[in-house]
């Protein structure tokens, strides 16, 4: 039997670096939270996620019915979908740490 | 014609009102929650607040015709669904049939960072959807509170509330949102800032031992309403709120009598026993035989045709039943004939609230003629001397709203002296008898007075009550120089009275024989007497008749002497008149 320490590990990290992020971005219509909340969110991907990303926008005033399977009460909220597992970071993201946090966007780099 | 149009306009601007259709809070607040305006219940945890908003919104779909939107912070769906279920209400057919929609709204402090500024505006669409999928009426926000855990920002959760109850009002709907109690303030959170059009105050107390809810309405704006604390119970059948004031006192009354099963009570009672629907009173020290006397009652109401529900709070059903076989009272057949029914429980099984409740229950099912509380006084132990007031009071009206018969019994703990909660349940009473032990000659004797029977005649005598194997009877107790004897001494004064009696008796027959003694020697005496007399009587006339002859011969020898000396004179023929003549001319 041999022990193989650290490998899972080793071949997981590669692997997340490689897949397509898939990010929802939740917003209403014409509020000026979303509108800076899509810009600033398409900013950090380009710089940190570059041709790796896809932002949905979904508009609840259009698809009321999507609030319920993320739980939406905040908005803007963005969820990450994938890579797994979910994370989901409520506010406009002007506050850049707490996205890279939130998003753990660091893990991307 | 437009009556109706010209109706709201001369009538008083009333508020509308949405009925919640629980049992008692219409009442209270005078037709239901304020309409289109959100109302706030807070209270405690597990004082009901979940449960009253359901039912409000249960109601609201199957009663009123108004679809209703839950939205749970704190349950889930599923969670929610099988807690109303436990209470009978049917919320997966209701969510299936569109008239409810049940949104969970999870939100966990953990799982999100914030990064920025947002707002609500998530909670306002899927609270829009769901009301406008169903065209609801009525919406539960139960509770908001924990955003307040959720949500970093406390300035922006409140300022978004704010703007919820305002969208609210303008949606029109007619929301209830429960909200923790919190240790100074009606809510933990200062929700009640922002409803300020009534306030439900729900309460879960302890005494003890026993909780009991209680239900206030804090605040009703524009509205007049109870504002008295009132005790509510959660039954299978939701929520209930017992208002005691609601009640008046106008029920119809009947001047049938019914037979208590004991003639010589009957007797006592103007001889037709108590009045249909009247409230009974037994009141009794221990062993008195209060259970005996209700049970008697019973057999004969149900020998009659009649239902009796009897309630028992020391007895098992079969111990009793037992029991009175002891003293040649059936009370099975009864029972398997569906006449008598027994319910035996614990008094300290629950608070008194839900005793009630249950007695309600059960009497509504039953419906019976007759009801026998045994005793009422454990039951009312189980809670404080209002609450037991109160509860009698609401069980008396209840029952002779319906016209049924009701006989309390209550133990008394002294010999004597007539507990505070007796002399107030009295009032409540139509009629009283009591059951007191007198004890004297090394034994216990039970006694029987009437002491009071509205509206009707009745004996102001005490009787002695006797328990055999062949039932009950009373009997007339002495009463006498030497005061109320019972028992034994009963029997021995009556005794000692037959032997004073007899002895009189034979005195006089004694008497009579010695004058009739008397008077024969009397009547003895005069005979003699009598003879004597005749003899005397006798003894004149030959008497007389000896002087006569005497005289007789006097003359006749003197005539003849006479004769004899050649007298000149004539003698005259008889003998005697010659004699006279001849006196006469001597």
């Amino acid at each position: 039997m041999k022990i193989k320490p650290g490998k899972p590990r080793a071949a997981h990290a590669p692997r997340q670096l490689a897949q397509l992020w898939q990010l929802r971005l939740y917003v209403v219509d014409q509020s000026p939270q979303s509108r800076t909340a899509f810009a600033n969110l398409k900013q950090f991907c380009e710089s940190h996620l570059k041709g790796r990303y896809r932002i949905t926008v979904i508009d609840l005033v259009k698809q009321p019915q999507l609030a319920k399977g993320d739980q939406i009460l905040a908005i803007p909220t963005v969820v990450r979908k994938l890579p797994k597992p979910v994370r989901t970071l409520i506010g406009n993201l002007s506050d850049t740490a707490r996205v890279l946090v939130g998003l753990d966007l660091r893990a991307a780099d | 014609m437009k009556i109706n149009g010209g109706k709201s306009t001369s009538a008083t601007p009333r508020l509308p009102k949405s009925p919640t259709g629980i049992q008692g809070l219409d009442e209270i607040t005078d037709g239901g929650l304020p309409r289109g305006r959100p109302t706030l219940v807070c209270g405690g945890a597990g004082c009901g607040k979940t449960l009253l908003a359901a039912e409000f919104l249960v109601r609201g779909a199957v009663q009123f015709g108004e679809p209703g939107v839950f939205m749970a912070f704190e349950e889930t769906e599923k969670e929610l669904k099988a807690n109303v279920a436990s209470l009978g209400f049917d919320l997966t057919g209701l969510v299936r049939r569109k008239k409810i929609v049940v949104d969970y709204v999870h939100i966990e402090r953990s799982e999100f960072q914030e990064s920025g500024e947002y707002d609500l505006e998530g909670l306002f669409v899927r609270l829009n959807h769901a009301i406008d999928s169903i065209g609801a009426k009525r919406v539960v926000l139960d509770t908001l509170e924990v955003l307040f855990a959720s949500l970093p920002n406390e300035a922006i959760l409140r300022s978004e509330l704010r703007r919820l109850f305002r969208w609210l009002k303008e949606k029109g709907v007619t929301a209830v949102l429960t909200a923790e109690r919190g240790r100074e303030a009606l809510t933990r959170h200062g929700l009640e800032e922002y409803v300020s059009d009534c306030v439900i105050l729900l309460d879960h107390r302890v005494n003890d031992q026993i909780a009991t809810r209680h239900l206030r309405v804090v605040k009703y704006r524009g509205a007049l309403h109870g504002t008295n604390e009132f005790p509510f119970l959660i039954g299978a059948a939701g929520i209930s709120v017992l208002p005691i004031t609601s009640l008046a006192l106008n029920h119809k009354v009947s001047t049938a009598r019914i037979a208590t099963g004991i003639s010589r009570l009957d007797a006592m009672l103007g001889g037709r026993g108590f009045f249909r629907g009247s409230s009974i009173l037994l009141t009794g020290t221990p062993g008195t035989g209060k259970t005996i006397i209700s049970s008697n009652f019973a057999q004969a109401a149900a020998r009659r045709g009649e239902r009796v529900l009897f309630f028992s709070f020391e007895e098992s059903p079969d111990q009793i039943i037992r029991n009175m076989h002891s003293i040649g009272l059936r009370l099975e057949p009864l029972v398997k004939r569906g006449l008598l029914r027994f319910h035996s429980a614990r008094p300290s099984l629950y608070g008194l609230e839900m005793h009630l409740a249950t007695m309600f229950k059960e009497i509504a099912t039953f419906q019976p003629h007759v009801v026998i509380i045994d005793p009422i006084t454990s039951l009312m132990d189980s809670g404080t001397d209002s609450e037991g007031k109160g509860m009698v009071t609401r069980l008396i009206d209840f029952l002779k709203a319906g016209q049924i018969t009701s006989l309390f019994t209550s133990l008394t703990q002294g010999g004597h002296a007539l507990q505070q909660s007796e002399a107030a349940m009295s009032s409540l009473m139509d009629s009283w008898l009591l059951l007191q032990d007198f004890e004297g000659n090394g034994e216990r004797n039970r006694v029987l007075y009437v002491l009071k029977a509205r509206g009707m005649a009745h004996s102001n005598q005490i009787r002695e009550f006797l328990i055999s194997d062949r039932g009950i009877d009373l009997v007339d107790a002495y009463i006498g120089a030497s005061g109320v004897l019972t028992g034994s001494a009963r029997a021995a004064q009556g005794a000692l009275e037959k032997a004073a009696v007899l002895t009189s008796q034979q005195e006089a027959a004694r008497r009579k024989r010695e004058l009739e003694r008397k008077r024969e020697a009397i009547e003895r005496q005069i005979n003699g007497l009598r003879s004597d007399y005749e003899s005397e009587t006798m003894e004149l006339r030959r008497i007389d008749e000896q002087v006569g002859t005497s005289t007789l011969m006097l003359t006749t020898e003197r005539t003849a002497s006479g004769i004899l000396r050649q007298a000149d004179a004539k003698v005259p023929a008889s003998p005697r008149g010659k004699a006279r003549n001849g006196n006469g001319t001597r």
